[in-house]
Order: structure tokens, then sequence, then C-alpha cells
């Protein structure tokens, strides 16, 4: 070795970074001893409870509290920033009031003795039906793009499909809701925040009007969380309530959401819906595109971009209208635009290939020119393909074998993410008795980021995992980005391995004098320091030359050196059985296939792209919110009624990561969103296989699918 | 209700029984009878008792015996987590359909939040955090971390808890009897396929194939 350069060791050298390292936290987990945020019970915590609007759109007549100040148990009330007499609530859930008390009980109780007189306002909820939107003033203008003459190659195209696509609004439903518990010491603020950015919600409480204290004053700390996915980037103005409640009332305040007001309020995937027309020639390449699709991300009157996905046809127009609803804002949810995206090309695509009589296989690898990367989609198809079987399986639509009324079928569908490196910051400690320590203000998700940075270091300095204590989840640790756009995993495995190295070669340096050796021939493996392959001495030995001081690097990020890389591609297939009696579809077997860069731990890998494959089940199969038009009120905002897979649900799950040389040798890429993607579209093309015709929206529910197959 | 392996599993499907959450808000005074089981709501019935206001109530939690204050709304999960901080079974502020706040009664498995505290009296209960002592861990907790039957964390003691009771009754089980047993707990992060080789595995072991 010898030269001083930043970078990963060469893959096979690697003893634990990229094998599949069990969770150092599982057992913590497992066994209920890891503490979330509601989990914290310090001596006389209280309960808040929230008082939210049940109306869709209504003005506030008056608000009275002083019954609710009364009630036993009751310690202190808050009234939310302008909610008085004229506020006007734009969505059901909206908080009004904050009630803290003994006992979950009492706060209820406190809740119910509030009066509050409303003026009901029209509202409108109706995400699907454009007309209805136009007619109602609902819209904001619609955008065109346009490249190409998308007209002119229409007229000349051998063959032309329209199709109407939607996929509905779903919630993050975390299951952990949004919340924290707040707490006052000597005039400084402690909030443990359900939170995916501890570095960065800190300075939101001490901001706050109703707060207005030093950002050295409040501590942010969220050691676990239970779910984020996207919407739990805030401190959040109940997150402030609780810490002004904690305030008046003098003692520690607990406040989650309930369940209802965590899926109308606190995020939510936005709905869209198209109309695509598209053309190819007489051999199956796209050759124009033309699209209009429309959508609402709440009172904001957005919709998502990134349509058409992935694969771009040269000839394009894609029009695009926001529609304004009374509906609570939707917030980044795994991969932002692209499932839906997804959802609206790749249906659309599919359905041409049936037009065309082809294969929807042959029909993607004809037009993967039109994709960033053709080489990777086309390997990751051959792959995909071989374990699902697809020559096997496929058949034209609707054309398979059934039995009794069940009908298989296979679709297929292509993504892409991002996944480069968020800012990371951090502190890498070796003490003088061998120990090394790391303190980053990132957060665990449940992706394994503590086992991930333990692995790093442990690695780096030839040590085992019980070797190092990983320090994460506060804001008074050196500050990282918050977890989103799957930019975690590079964020902190860069500044992580920086950090080590450079305090690796500091002790080298100490070796080789002490020694009389040539640092440049040294290595640390099994928690010695060796030259040449022979031992020089421990690790403990060569810590201890260290003297009195412990040794502290600081680690930053993300850097240029090849450490962490970005973009990433990957394919899905599935294989479902659709019952077309009952409409149920049920999964059968599912495929991923996925580039990932360098791999970091091959087990948490693989957790995130079967969590994410079954979280796509959810979305094309069962879960949605649901608007009733006629209140503007979210009716199933419950997890009875807000239907998510269950274990027996998911079929056969195959995770195949895509992993030549080139792949390690890029750098480490992050994983979360991708395989969040394309089953969507992949499910929703496999049940047009089986029954012979498109679903056009999803959640594919029995009775979309039964309506779809009664339709005329 | 309960299936044939004693597992509860939510009546989203075939309707409610009786209106919970409409039972579980009734404050002040409260008949301390009813239960998720018919039977056992109708055999409760026939003995009902009226009581109203704070109680000192004994509960055998994890083999001790513990005191609490309660009311008669107060559920089983809130002495549990806000009372006792056995905090192993989680609150997802829902109707309790989800199986994160599953402990043992007498053996069986079942949703804390949905039995009321008066209820859980003279019976057994056993929390999540009965199945670590230090470094003896159960070998349903160690299989979880083995086959990363966890993402997030917050649903996972729910599920250990629930596979616990599920081999305890069926420590032989089939693969098609481990997702019909465990379908009464939710998991948002998408751990399913984890938990299910854990629960097989272990079932196998009990096959003697180990």
């Amino acid at each position: 070795m010898a030269e001083r350069k930043i970078a990963w060791k060469p893959r096979e050298e690697n003893t634990l970074f990229g094998k599949p390292i069990e969770r150092t936290d599982g057992i913590e987990k497992a066994s209920g001893f890891a503490k979330y945020s509601a989990d914290w019970n310090t001596p006389g915590t209280l309960c808040a409870k929230l008082l939210t609007s049940p109306y869709a759109q209504a003005r506030v007549k008056s608000i009275d509290v002083s019954a609710a100040e009364k009630v036993a148990g009751v310690r202190a009330v808050y009234v939310f920033p302008r909610r008085e007499a004229g506020y006007v609530i734009e969505w059901e859930g909206d908080p009004l009031v904050a009630v803290a008390a003994d006992t979950p009980g009492q706060a209820a109780d406190g809740v119910s003795a509030i009066k509050i007189d409303y003026e009901m306002l029209d509202h409108f909820v109706d995400e699907v039906d454009l007309a209805a939107a136009v007619s109602r003033g609902k819209i904001k203008p619609a955008r065109t793009q346009e490249e190409g003459d998308w007209g002119a190659e229409l007229k000349k195209a051998d063959t032309q499909l329209t199709g109407f696509y939607g996929i509905s609004t779903i919630t993050h439903m975390c299951l952990e809701p949004h919340g924290s518990h707040c707490e006052w010491k000597d005039g400084k603020l402690d909030a443990h925040l359900s939170t995916q950015a501890v570095s960065t919600t800190a300075n939101q409480f001490a901001g706050a009007a109703e707060i207005g204290i030093p950002q050295t004053d409040v501590t942010v700390t969220c050691d676990y969380i239970g779910g984020g996915f996207g919407s739990k980037f805030a401190a959040d103005e109940w997150g402030i309530a609780a810490a002004v409640l904690s305030k008046k009332a003098g003692a520690p305040v607990r406040l989650m959401l309930n369940r209802a007001t965590e899926l109308q309020i606190a995020g939510n995937r936005p709905s869209a819906f198209a109309e695509v027309t598209l053309g190819c020639d007489a051999d199956g390449k796209i050759t124009t595109w033309d699209s209009h699709h429309w959508g609402s991300n709440g009172t904001a009157g957005a919709t998502i971009n990134q349509v058409p996905y992935v694969i771009a046809p040269k000839n394009r127009r894609v029009r695009t209208t926001g529609i304004v609803t009374n509906c609570g804002a939707a917030r980044a949810w795994r991969a932002p635009n692209h499932p839906q995206a997804c959802a609206l090309t790749d249906t659309a695509i599919d359905d041409l290939a049936h037009e065309m009589e082809m294969d929807s296989y042959e029909m993607f690898l004809k037009n993967l020119d039109l994709t960033w990367k053709p080489e990777l989609y086309a390997a990751e198809m051959e792959i995909a393909a071989k374990l699902m079987d697809w020559k096997g399986k496929w058949h034209p639509r609707g054309k398979g074998d059934a039995q009794g009324s069940v009908k298989h079928g296979v679709g297929m569908a292509l993504h892409t993410w991002g996944g480069r490196a968020g800012n990371g910051n951090c502190t890498v400690v070796v003490h003088p008795d061998g120990m090394v320590e790391s303190f980053a203000g990132t957060q665990d998700l449940g992706t394994g980021t503590r086992t991930c940075i333990a692995q790093i270091l442990a690695e780096t300095f030839g040590l085992p995992m019980s070797g190092v204590r990983v320090n994460i989840g506060s804001s008074k640790y050196p500050s990282s980005g918050p977890s989103g756009g799957s930019t975690t995993i590079g964020g902190v495995s860069g500044p992580h391995r920086r950090a080590a190295l450079e305090a690796l070669w500091k002790i080298f340096d100490l070796v080789a004098a002490k020694h009389k050796t040539d640092d440049a021939t040294l290595a640390a493996v099994d928690q010695q320091i060796i030259a040449n392959g022979k031992p020089v001495c421990s690790w403990k030995d060569a810590c201890s030359l260290l003297g009195m001081a412990k040794l502290e690097v600081a680690g930053t990020g993300p850097k240029d050196d090849g450490l962490t890389s970005q973009q990433v591609g990957g394919v899905q297939m599935a294989h479902v059985a659709v019952d077309t009696e009952t409409g149920i579809v049920r999964m059968v077997k599912y495929v991923a296939v996925q580039d990932i860069g360098t791999i970091v731990n091959r087990k948490l890998a693989e957790s995130q792209v079967l969590g994410a494959m079954i979280m796509t089940i959810a979305g094309a199969l069962t879960e949605e919110r649901i608007m009733d038009n006629l209140t503007g009120r979210f009716i199933n905002a419950d997890l009875e009624n807000y239907k998510l897979p269950r274990i027996g649900d998911i079929g056969e799950l195959v995770v195949e990561f895509y992993e030549p040389d080139s792949e390690y040798n890029r750098g480490v890429v992050g994983l979360g969103e991708p395989p969040a993607i394309s089953g969507i579209a992949a499910i929703s093309n496999a049940v047009a296989n089986a029954v012979g015709k498109r679903v056009p929206i999803v959640p594919l529910t029995p009775k979309r699918v039964l309506d779809t197959l009664r339709a005329t | 209700m309960a299936n044939d392996q004693g597992i509860h599993t939510p009546q989203s499907r075939g309707g409610p029984i009786f209106n919970r959450r409409a039972f579980l808000k009734g404050s002040g005074t409260a008949v301390a009878a009813t239960a998720m089981l018919q039977e056992q709501a109708q055999a409760q019935q026939q003995q009902a008792q009226v009581v109203s206001g704070w109680t000192d109530i004994t509960l055998n939690v994890n083999g001790k015996d513990v005191t609490a204050k309660v009311e008669p709304r107060t559920t089983l999960l809130e002495v549990l987590r806000d009372k006792l901080n056995l905090t192993g079974c989680k609150d997802l502020q829902d109707v309790h359909v989800d199986g994160a706040d599953t402990v043992m009664i007498d053996g069986k498995a079942t949703y804390a939040g949905t039995v009321l505290a008066l209820q859980a009296r003279g019976k057994k209960i056993r929390t999540v955090e009965s199945l670590r002592n230090g470094e003896q861990v159960d070998e349903v907790i160690t299989g979880f971390v083995k086959h990363d039957g966890m993402q997030c964390g917050f649903c996972t003691p729910g599920f250990v808890m629930a596979t616990r009771a599920f081999l305890d009754k069926k420590p032989q089980a089939t693969l098609e009897e481990v997702r019909a047993g465990l379908g009464g707990n939710i998991c948002r992060c998408g751990t399913y396929d984890g938990i299910t080789k854990c629960a097989l595995e272990l079932a196998r072991k009990g096959q003697g194939g180990a």
C-alpha cells in the first residue's frame, strides 16, 4: 500500500464493510428497550391532545377555552397562533387548541370542554375530476412543456395509443405518529422529537415566536424514530405547542398526534391522473408523447413532475394542471414525484406494447436508448427476466391459462433515482485505550445508519464491531443533513471514512517513529498494526502512544474523492394472480433488480429493497386516502379502513443487486427510494396482462378491478 | 376475535362486534365489562359491576404484582406505558388493530389498547421486556435480529410478542400458518419477509430440525 489516499479498500480486502452484519441496535429494538420520543417518561410527564378542525373549510367565529382550563387534571391550554375569530380553516385536521393534562383521558376531557363556533364555508376535495375543478375555479394555470414536433410525429406514427391513468393520494402512515416529548431545565429546552432532521429542527424550536430563546439552549434528540418516509423534517407547529405547554405547566409534556390527525395533516404523497397519447413506428420505437396530467398537493394547488419517466421520447408535449383542494398538504414521500410519474408512464408504454401485439419486455428493450443508461437497464432487465421466468410466464393480455376464475399475469417497469451524498460532519475520536467513538448529528430512520457507521469505523481501524461506539441522534453533535432523498448513507459514510483514515494515519506516524518502520508499509488488521504482513504492535499499544490525550479528527462531506457517487437505475417485475369473480389481486412473485454502487451492509441493503417492495405492494393494491366530496373529510383516516398489506399478502419477494466491480468502484449511493418506485406500474401491468384490460387507477382494489372487468 | 391459533385478528373485514371507539371514549362512569371476545363480553355482562372515579388496582405484570391508580376508562396499554414505564408495547394512537401493543394475557397474544386495566386484574400479563433479562435473550428476539425483521423498529416488539405467543401455540408451524397466525400485526417499513423467515426457522427447530 503506502500511498495515503482517501478511498474504500479493494473489494476483496474487506472483512466488515459490505458484509451482512446484524444491526448493532437490533436487540434493543426487538426487545422493546429502545426509547422512541413517546417513550420518554420523565417524572410528572403530562399528556397533550389536540382539538382539530372537523371541517374542510370554515371560519372560526369564536374560541372559548375557559371551561377546558378548569377540567380536573388539565395543567395547560394552548391556542395555536392566529386561531382566533376570523381565522379560516382550509383543511380538516387543522390544529386549533392543545390541552395538556395528567392523563390522556383528562386531556381528552379538556378538549371536549372547548367551545368553538364555526361558520361553514364551501370546500373542494376532488382530485380526479378535472372538469369539476375547472368549473369551480380550483385550478392553477396549466403549464406546457414541448420538445420536438410531437404533433407531426403523432400523425406519422405507425401505432397510436391513448389512455387514462391515475395514482391515488396515499399518506406516510408512520406507525409512530409525529410528535415529541418536551421538557425545560433551567430555561433550556430538551425536545425528544420524532424527526428525520435532528441537526436542523433545534433552530425551529428556538426561533419560534412563542419560544424565542438562543439556539444554543435547545437540544433535539432522536435516538429512534418510528417511521418518517419524508414527512418528519420539521419541528411542526404541534412540536412548538408541546414546548410551550411544557413551559406553561412547568412539567414535561408528551404530544403525539392521534392517528386521524396524523393522516390528515402530517403529510401525504399527492395524487396524479393523466391522459396520455403516444405513438411508435412499425418497429415499436416510441417516437412521440403527448400528455396532460393533473393532481393536487392541497391548497398550494401543485402537482407532480418527471413525466414522461425514464423513457423520454424526443418529441413530446407535457401539459400540467394543479388543482387546489381543501386537503392537508403533501410532504416529501419516498422518491417524490417518481412513483406517480412511473405509474403514468410505464403503464402507457405497456398499453402501447399491447396495441402493437408485442411482449412489453420487447417494447421496453427497444426503447432503452431513450433512457439515461441503456446498457444498465438492458443488463438488469435480463437478470430480472431470468429470476421471474418472464419468457415462461408472459402471454398476450388476458390469454393466459385460468384456474377457475383466477388468472395470472406479469408486468415490469423501470426507475431511477439520484441518491447523492448529503451534507455531513462528524468527529471521530480514538482513545488512548484503543476505543473508538464517533459523533454525528444524523439519525437512523431504520435504514441502519448506526450500524453502517460502526462498520466503516471498525473496517478502517481493523477492529471488531464491539471496538467502536457510534453516537448519533442529537443536535449537539456535528451538524449533518436531514435524512431525505436517500442522501444519508453517502452523507455519513464519506465523512466517517475520511476522518477515520486521517486518524489512522496519525497513529501510523506514531507507530513508525516508535518502531522505526516505514509508515507507508503499515496497515491496521485484526486489532493489530502490521507491516508487510508481519505484526508490529497491537492496536491498543499503538493507541497508547497517544499518551494522555485522545485523538480527535473531524470529517466532512460530501467531497468528490470517489467515496460516494449518485444515480441508479433499477428494474422490477411482478407476477400476480387475479380472481376475476372477486376482483382480488394477490401477489405471487415480485423481483427487484437494483444497482447500488458500493454496498455498505448487504443485509440492511436487502432490507431496504424488501421494505420498499412491500410498501409498493400497498400503494399498488390497497392503500389510498379517500376524501368524501360531500363533507370534505378523509373518511378512512385510521388503520382499520386505510388498508395496508399484512404478512400473508406479499407473496414471494426476490432481491438481486446488480454489482459488477464497476458498481463497487464507483462509491456509495443512497438506496432508500429507488426500489420504492417502479413496482406500482409493474403490478398494474401484471394485472392488465392477467385480465386483459387496464385498470386505470391504482390502488387496484377489488372494486376497481371488477368495475373494469364489467365495463363494456 | 381470536383465530384457531389464539391470535387476535382485527375485524376490519367482517365488521365490529361493538363500537370500540365509542366504548373507550365513555368517561366518568363506565361499566367495566366487555372484551374482544363475544363470549367473554356476554359472560361478563351477566356479572356487570359499576365502577366510577379512581380505583387502586393490582396487576400481575411479568411475574410481579404492581399497583396502579386507574379510571374505568384507563387501558392496560396506558398503565403499562405511562405508569410502569414498560414502553415496549407501542401506542399508535389509533383504534388498536395494528398489534404494536401486543402483550400476552394468560399466554394469549392480546392488544393491550383493547383491554381496560380493570379487566386485566387477576390475570398474568407478560410484556416484551420479559423476553430479555440482561444477556439472556429469547430466541424470537435474536431471530428477528438475524433475519433483520425490523427497520424503524416501532412495530417490532409487538411483532416479537405475537410471534412468541404464536410459536408457543404452534411450535411446528408451516409457512401458511405463519402467514395466517401473524396477520394481526402491521408493519409500515415492510419487514414481513424477515419476520416470516425468523418464525419459520424457529418452527423448524420446533420440529427438531434445528
